[in-house]
This record gives structure tokens, C-alpha cells and sequence, in this order.
């Protein structure tokens, strides 16, 4: 049966009353000229509350989730999510709190959100090596043009103009893109044996010298791969000063057993919605703090947050170096107080636990598809590993081939540099039981289509759709219900 | 350990599987010169713990009246929001990128950007932004590249909030804004259409602007259409279902902050930026979109699609770096549309309109020398002129009534510190406009007697 859109069920008239207010005494047109009012109503959906329950219940039926099952999604953290911190984040006390109570008399108004922002910035600060945090960009990628936006305002404070950001070539996409927001021209860097090549980086600064900014580096890297050469490269890019970047999208693998600041990296940037368990909410919201170094502090964005010495809190006022506002105020704080309760139910040491965990998970999983997979970086990985589709077989199909059996499929085609690849990331929160489920259905899909080449083409079958036809979509660009 | 479901003997089992003998062997490649001194010293602590500690923390919050808005307004939430959005069906899955097994996530993202397209009279919406200062530096960008010039006319009144985000995005761009002051808390139209030239790439205004006042800008999108620069105007989602929209006034795209649609005001997020614009601009359009289509049965489904603007694709020339959106944000407030309907939509936009101007009338009947900024036509907001400093009045009250009364504009407008924004929602009611009155009267007289004292 066709699942109706919430318009096509939408019955003229029909409401749940009480929802809304009873309708006003005035009408918008007796307080404001009519002239500035709207002609027609606003075509939403006349539901009756259930009709609406309904919908949306039937939606969630349609998807997969990582509360139902295992969802490998490489780059991603699919770790479970506990329900506890979703308590905390629906605490009135809480969400009530309209930011800008913040900017009354000396914040006394919300004392308990400032002292969460303090506490969740220098845990960050404790498990990160930086000096300091901003909370305030709203995702990985905000982070990132939040922290080359520093790059860019450290070295204009010197006088200089530097324009050129290096960027290794298995990056994720949004480094380049972040780095062209911020002004700066992406030179690529290739990689060699997976690994940022200190001999491409001295090449790169043989041509392009002191035009050099900075370089943005994933650790571990999008293979997978822990970086081997972090302090060497580090050194060559300080050598001219320019600054180094950390992607920390990958934190989860080196919690408690590598501090990006005591190796020498300069702004890092977290995904709180990957390492620190705050859903991934179907695609955002997320949160992507920021941590400097200690010369970058100033260019942090404003307000930042300090203790005073009676133990209450504060924002500062603007400082002129900084680089602005990235977010409306302090960050997403619904997102942030789900991080916090996580570190706080972990401590130091869970978190360390969970770096352990989640490399075991990936490399027993490496381990146990060895045999149909291509590895092409045959060593022990981090809390992922790319893996490239056995001749004669598509990533692709492999993916839908998952799918059909009741898995989320790995990352797909990405990195590009690695051939019809595949990309698993299991988390710490898998148990052995459901790695070796996964093993089986990697294995049966394999040898099934190696019987019958055409079996994997018309997988998914028996999920909600078949495989949807993205010509279609892209040529008859049916955006809304009205195109 | 907490949500680690390993036992000793399936660990022993593992590790013997990868070939190694413990679990820090895993961990060889970080050499003993690069582990860490130190790391988070505290401990773990049980989840009531957890609970019992945060709810602490919840109370050292106090509860107050308030009448803050700039933006940001607490409106109603019907309970089955919060019971949908939060089904972990939606909200532990990640962007759809495997459609077959994401038709719910994609379906309400088309739903989404119907209901946006058609709240704003444009043709279409993307799947959701940030929030509504990083939407109006997106909507900028877009008019930059598509009219290929690089010049901003933005109306002083558009909230400095936001403003100030645009300057920090812009920072390094090849982008300038030229601001047009404005007068008395009113656009100055007349000083917008005059600024805009053939180097204008877009002019950016809002309505109803940050004093609240309501405005038609068609003439001002005119002018700009006439020099090949497009119109950005930033709305109030819920008062869109009574005001003129973008769309009528000839506006190319148009952006909101979406909070006031179903999202509590949390402290300052996650907020919602919404965005819908001319089908001339899909393709500049950031983020994602979602299409309907078929699969090869005929069925309908949806998937991402016009993914070569993004950043996965196109990299260094994307229209966007954005990846994660606001995913869970929208599905609130495509809930809250839903519940709410058309009549609800307007019940609750006339509702805050109208004690919003009570909440004036008794202001400015109730206290000697209070009157309005200016006499424009104003929404569920209202800027009042107080005969003492708008700050001090705000401090006063919080400290000793509890009363939030406003936002003290001279905060971020020079020579405005007796102005103070008035926001009302339909939550309020006569009683709290009656409480305010109460407690404005009473440290007013306050601070005139010290006046009086201190000349
Ligand atoms: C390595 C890496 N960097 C950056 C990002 C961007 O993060 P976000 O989606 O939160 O913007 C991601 C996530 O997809 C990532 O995997």
C-alpha cells in the first residue's frame, strides 16, 4: 500500500482543538494594516491529533535505526545512545531557559546551564590535551570552518597573508569545503600507504613556502589508520608556522591513549554526536566543539565562559581578536547536556574503555571478513577499516545486499581513493555475537553472488522499496508536493 | 563498564581472533612518547547518580517570568511532539543515505520542505540548516554566486544577532555588507531601495525586523530585481501564518529561525534554520534536499538528491560545507505544523500578536513616560521607550520580582538604552501582562527616586 504523505491525508476542516489557543479577539488584519497580512491560509495539514500519531508512527516504522539494529556506518560512530542522557536533556529546569537570560544582571537567572558548559569544556580540555573549548559550532563541519576561521585570524594578526590550507587527499569532504569558506585555497596532498607522507608535505612546502596556512589532518585517518607520522608532520608545518588541524570525527579510537594537543596539533575540532553518544537524530542535531592551543585562545568566538572566584559563572565580554559568533549563543545545549551526562557516567576511565572496545570490535570484525573482502591495508586498524568489494562484485550491491538482510551497510565510496570500497565501523557497544551475525551475512551475500551474479542486483527485496530510480529524482526535481 | 557488552571470556576470544595479546597491543602504533600524562580524572558514576546530580544543576536554573524574545520565543509545545519526535527510530538514525531503509526519515524531510515551501509562498525548501544566522549567510552566499557580484545591502534591522554571524562567516569571502540604518526601530525603505546599485548582489531585511515591526518590503525586492540582485528576507515562522509572505512580496528566498515551531528554547539550541527560495535557485541552494521518485516495482520513495551542490561531491566548490543538518530539529517542527493546522498555525500567531499589543497599551497606559518606539504596525514583539535605562529596569526586576520584562536593546544598538523588546506568546496571559506592570512600576519608581537623590 502507498504510504499517503501527511497532505494527501489532510480532511479540510479537521483539528484537534486545544492544541492552539482559542482563536483570538482580533483578527491579524485589525492589528496590522490588512495589506500586510496573507491572502490564504497556509496550506499545512488539517489532522485530528491521532491521524498525526499515526503518520508518524508508520514513518518510524520505515526506518532503521541503530536502537534496532546494527548500523556499521563507517566515519559515522553508530555507538548506542543511552536513554539516560535523554533524560537529563528533558529536564525543564533545563530547556526552559531562554538564552539571552544569560545577558541579565550577572547571568544569576541560569547558574546551572553556565556551570554544565563550564564543566563539559574542561572535561574536553582534560581529554583533548587543548588549552580551551568553544562549544558553540553546531556540528563537525561548523567546527571545522570555526577552526580554520581561527587559522585564518591567527595569521592575520601577524600581518600575514596566508591562503593556502594542505588537505590529504583521503579527507572528508567537508575539510576542503570548510577550508574554501574560509577563504583559503585547498591544495591536496597524496597520501602514501594511507598516511599523510611527511615527503609530500615538504614538497608542498617547497612550492608553496610561506603561503601555507595550515594542514588539516584525520586522525585516525578515514582508512581507518592510525597517522604514524603526527609529530614529524606537525614539526615541518610549525617550522614555518603555520598550524595544524585535527579532524577529531575519529576521537572514539584514541580516548585516553593519545591527547591531540600533547602531540603537538594546534585547533581540533569533536563530533559529540559520534564519540560522545548524543543520537545522530536521522542527521543532526549535532555538536562540533572546537579546542586551541594556547596561542590561539583569543581568536576563540565570543562570549566565552569562565569561573569566577566566588564559583559563579560568566560570559565575557567580546573579545576584539576573536573571530566572532559561529552560533546565535553558547552552542546547541540540548546537545551538549546529553554529551556531558555521557562523560559523566563514564568517567575517565569508561572513556578509555570505550577507545579499547572499539578498536577490538573493528579489527575482530577485520579479522573475520579477511577471507572475502580485499584489504588493502593489511595491519591492525583503529575503530574502522576499509575493505574493497571482491572482483567482480560492487560495493554497492554488497550494500543493498545488507540491507535486504536486516543490516545498516558500511560507509560505501568513501574514501574515493580506495576501489569499490567499504567501509565498517562496529563501535564498542556491539557484542561479539551480533560482529559474527554480521560475518555470516557478509559471507552468505558473497558466496551467494559468486552462484548467481544477478542475485545482488535486485537487492533490497522485502524492505518498504525497492532500489529508487536517483535519475528520476535529480531530472524531475519533485522537491515538495506542489513541484 | 557501561554500554560495553564484552565478557572476559568473548574478549579473550577476540583478541586471540586479531593475533594480539592485549588490548593495548591494539594500540601500538601511538609509541610511549605520545600517550597522555594525564587524562579525565573523574570516575564513572552510576545513572541515578547522573540523574541526581543534573537535577541539581536543573535547580540552581530560576524560574521567572519572562517576556524575552529577540528571535526566540517560547510558544506552545503540544505533548505528541515531544512522543513522535522522539521515537528512536528517528532519532538514532543517521542522514538517509540508504534509502531503501530510510523511507521515513526521507518522507518527512520531503514534508518538511512542502510545508516550508508553503508557509513562505516559494517554490521549494532544503532539508534544514543550522540555524536562522548561518541560513542568512548561506541565502547571502547564494546571491553571490548567482548574480556573480559581491555586495550586501542589509537592513540594520535585521536581528544583530544574526548580523553578527554574518560578518564571522563573511570574514574571508569575497563579500561586502553595506548597512542601512535604521530609523526609530522602523526600516528606512527609502535609504534601502538608494543603496542598492548595479554592484548589489542581494538585500537582506527581516519581518517582522528585531524591533518587531511589520512591514511589506515588495517595492524595496523590486528595486532589487531591477539591478539582476535578489531579495533575502527573514521571517517569523509562526507569524508567517498571518503575515504577507516572501513569496507575495517577490522575495528569492526566504529564511527562519525555526525554534518557535515546536522546539523548547534550551539555552541556545539546537535551533532550526529553515530556508526556501525560487526554483531559479535549487541548484544554489545548500544542504540537503530530498526528491520524490520511484523504484523499479513503481512504488513512490524518496531519496537525497541534487547532491553535486554538496560537500561529499564537490568538495573545495560545494555551495556548502554543511553535512549534518538539523534532522531531528525539523521533524519537530514538521510534528508541530501538523497538529497545529492552518487555524491552529494562525490561532497561536494572533494569540501572541494580540497580548503583545495589550502588553503595550498596559505598559504605556500604566507607566509615566513609557510610550512606543515608533507607531509601525507590530507583531507578537513591541519596542518600548521607558524614561529610565532598559537595562537597569530588566536587572531590577529579575533580582527582585522574578520578571524577565524584555530585552534592553541598547545592548546592541547605540543610543537605544531606554528601549526595551517586549515578546509575547499565547502561553501569556492578562494575569502575567498584570505582574509586569507590577513589577516595571515598582523599580521604575525605584530608580527615579534615586535619581532624584543622586541629581
Ligand atoms: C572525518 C569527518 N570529518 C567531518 C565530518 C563532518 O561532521 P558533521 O556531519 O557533524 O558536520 C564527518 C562526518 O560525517 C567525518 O566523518
Amino acid at each position: 500500500m502507498k504510504m499517503q504523505t501527511i497532505f494527501e491525508k489532510s480532511v479540510p476542516g479537521r483539528r484537534t482543538t486545544g492544541l492552539a489557543p482559542e482563536p483570538a479577539q482580533h483578527r491579524a488584519s485589525d492589528l496590522v494594516p490588512g495589506e500586510l497580512t496573507r491572502s490564504e491560509a497556509v496550506r499545512l495539514p488539517e489532522c485530528s491529533e491521532l491521524d498525526v500519531v499515526r503518520h508518524f508512527t508508520q514513518l518510524a516504522k520505515l526506518n532503521y535505526s541503530v536502537d534496532a539494529n546494527f548500523y556499521p556506518l563507517g566515519s559515522c560512530t553508530m555507538k548506542y545512545n543511552p536513554k539516560v542522557t535523554e533524560v537529563v536533556a528533558a529536564m525543564p529546569g533545563f530547556n526552559k531557559v531562554h538564552p539571552l537570560l544569560a545577558r541579565i544582571g550577572n547571568g544569576q537567572g541560569c547558574q546551572g546551564s553556565m556551570h554544565c558548559l563550564y564543566v563539559l569544556e574542561r572535561s574536553l580540555c582534560a581529554i583533548t590535551g587543548m588549552e580551551a573549548f568553544t562549544l558553540q559550532p553546531m556540528a563537525g563541519a561548523n567546527g571545522e570552518f570555526t577552526g580554520v576561521s581561527i587559522i585564518a585570524a591567527y595569521h592575520r594578526a601577524k600581518g600575514r597573508d596566508r591562503r593556502i590550507m594542505l588537505i590529504p587527499d583521503a579527507a572528508h569532504g567537508t575539510n576542503p569545503a570548510s577550508a574554501a569558506m574560509a577563504g583559503f585555497t585547498v591544495v591536496e596532498l597524496p597520501s602514501r600507504d594511507g598516511m599523510v607522507d611527511p615527503e609530500a608535505v615538504k614538497a608542498a612546502m617547497e612550492k608553496y613556502g610561506e603561503n601555507i596556512a595550515g594542514l588539516m589532518m584525520t586522525c585516525p585517518n578515514t582508512l581507518g589508520l592510525m597517522e604514524v607520522h603526527l609529530r614529524e608532520v606537525a614539526a615541518l608545518l610549525h617550522s614555518i608556522d603555520a598550524l595544524v588541524y585535527y579532524d577529531g570525527a575519529n576521537m572514539n579510537a584514541i580516548l585516553g591513549k593519545m591527547r591531540v594537543g600533547d602531540v603537538g596539533f594546534d585547533v581540533v575540532h569533536l563530533n559529540l554526536h559520534k564519540t560522545f553518544a548524543t543520537p545522530h537524530g536521522g542527521g543532526g542535531p549535532g555538536a562540533g566543539p572546537v579546542g586551541v592551543c594556547e596561542r590561539l585562545i583569543p581568536f576563540l568566538p565570543s562570549p566565552r565562559i569562565t569561573r569566577k572566584a566566588d564559583g559563579s559563572y560568566e560570559f565575557l565580554p567580546d573579545n576584539p581578536e576573536s573571530i566572532g559568533h559561529v552560533g546565535p549563543f553558547y552552542g546547541s545545549f540540548g546537545v551538549l547536556l546529553k554529551a556531558l551526562a555521557y562523560i559523566l557516567r563514564l568517567g575517565g576511565e569508561g572513556l578509555e574503555r570505550v577507545a579499547e572496545y572499539a578498536v577490538l570490535n573493528a579489527n575482530y570484525l577485520r579479522a573475520k571478513l579477511k577471507d572475502v573482502l580485499d584489504e588493502p591495508y593489511d595491519r591492525i586498524c583503529m575503530h574502522e577499516f576499509v575493505a574493497s568489494a571482491p572482483a567482480g562484485l560492487k560495493a554497492l550491491d554488497i550494500a543493498k545486499g545488507l540491507l535486504e538482510l536486516g543490516f545498516h551497510a558500511p560507509t560505501m565510496y568513501f574514501p574515493l581513493l580506495v576501489h569499490e570500497c567499504l567501509m565498517p565501523e562496529p563501535t564498542e557497544t556491539e557484542s561479539m555475537q551480533t560482529l559474527d551475525a554480521f560475518s555470516d551475512a557478509v559471507h552468505a551475500i558473497v558466496a551467494r553472488a559468486k552462484e548467481d551474479p544477478d542475485y545482488l542486483a535486485e537487492a533490497p527485496r522485502g524492505l518498504p522499496v525497492s532500489r529508487l530510480d536517483e535519475t528520476e529524482a535529480a531530472r524531475k526535481m519533485h522537491l515538495t508536493e506542489d513541484m | 563498564m557501561p554500554y560495553i557488552p564484552h565478557t572476559q571470556a568473548e574478549r579473550d576470544h577476540m583478541l586471540a581472533t586479531v593475533g594480539v595479546q592485549s588490548l593495548d597491543d591494539l594500540f601500538a602504533d601511538i609509541t610511549a612518547d605520545m600517550r597522555p600524562q594525564s587524562f579525565l580524572a573523574s570516575r564513572g558514576l552510576p545513572e541515578q547518580e547522573v540523574i541526581a546530580l543534573c537535577e541539581e544543576l536543573a535547580n540552581r536554573n530560576q524560574s521567572v517570568l519572562s517576556f524575552l524574545g529577540a528571535g526566540y520565543y517560547d510558544h506552545g509545545i503540544p505533548a505528541a511532539v515531544d512522543a513522535l519526535a522522539g521515537q528512536s527510530a528517528f532519532l538514532t538514525a543517521y542522514t538517509p543515505y540508504q534509502a531503501e531503509c530510510s523511507q521515513g526519515t526521507l518522507q518527512a524531510i520531503f514534508e518538511f520542505q512542502t510545508a516550508v515551501a508553503r508557509l513562505m509562498e516559494l517554490d521549494c525548501a532544503n532539508a534544514s540548516l543550522y540555524d536562522c544566522g548561518t541560513a542568512l549567510f548561506e541565502a547571502s552566499t547564494m546571491c553571490v554566486r548567482a548574480a556573480r557580484k559581491r555586495k550586501i545591502v542589509l537592513d540594520e534591522g535585521v536581528n544583530p544577532v544574526w548580523r553578527n554571524m554574518l560578518h564571522t562567516y563573511a570574514a574571508n569571502l569575497p563579500m561586502e555588507f553595506v548597512l542601512v540604518p535604521h530609523r526609530d526601530g522602523r526600516p528606512d525603505k527609502e535609504a534601502l531601495i538608494a543603496a542598492i546599485d548595479k554592484d548589489t548582489a542581494g538585500v537582506v531585511v527581516q519581518n517582522p525586523n528585531f524591533f518587531g515591526v511589520v512591514c511589506d518590503y515588495a517595492d524595496v525586492f523590486a528595486a532589487a530585481k531591477k539591478v539582476k540582485a535578489f531579495s533575502v528576507v527573514a521571517v517569523n515562522p509562526v507569524l508567517q501564518a498571518v503575515l504577507k509572505t516572501p513569496g507575495a512580496m517577490g522575495a528569492d528566498i526566504a529564511v527562519a529561525e525555526g525554534q518557535s515551531l515546536g522546539l523548547p528554547l534550551n539555552f541556545g539550541g539546537p535551533y532550526l534554520g529553515l530556508m526556501a527560495c525560487t526554483k531559479a535557485l535549487i541548484r544554489q541552494m545548500p544542504g540537503r534536499l530530498v526528491g520524490r521518485t520511484h523504484d523499479k516495482e513503481g512504488r513512490t520513495g524518496y531519496v537525497l538528491t541534487l547532491q553535486a551542490r554538496e560537500q561529499h561531491i564537490r568538495r573545495a566548490k560545494a555551495t556548502s560545507n554543511i553535512c549534518s543538518n538539523q534532522n531531528a530539529c525539523a521533524l519537530r517542527s514538521l510534528i508541530y505544523l501538523s497538529l497545529m493546522g492552518p487555524q491552529g498555525l494562525r490561532d497561536v500567531a494572533e494569540n501572541s500578536m494580540e497580548m503583545a499589543h495589550y502588553a503595550a497599551r498596559t505598559l504605556t497606559a500604566g507607566i509615566e513616560g513609557t510610550q512606543l518606539l515608533n507607531e509601525a504596525p507590530f507583531g507578537n514583539e513591541v519596542a518600548l521607550s521607558l524614561p529610565v535605562s532598559a537595562d537597569l529596569v530588566v536587572q531590577r526586576c529579575l533580582a527582585k520580582h522574578k520578571v524577565v520584562p524584555g530585552y534592553p536593546v541598547g545592548r546592541t544598538y547605540a543610543g537605544l538604552d531606554k528601549v526595551l523588546l517586549v515578546a509575547c506568546t499565547e502561553k501569556n496571559t492578562i494575569g502575567q501582562v498584570g505582574i509586569l506592570l507590577d513589577a516595571m512600576q515598582d523599580v521604575i519608581a525605584d530608580i527615579l527616586q534615586e535619581e532624584a537623590l543622586h541629581g
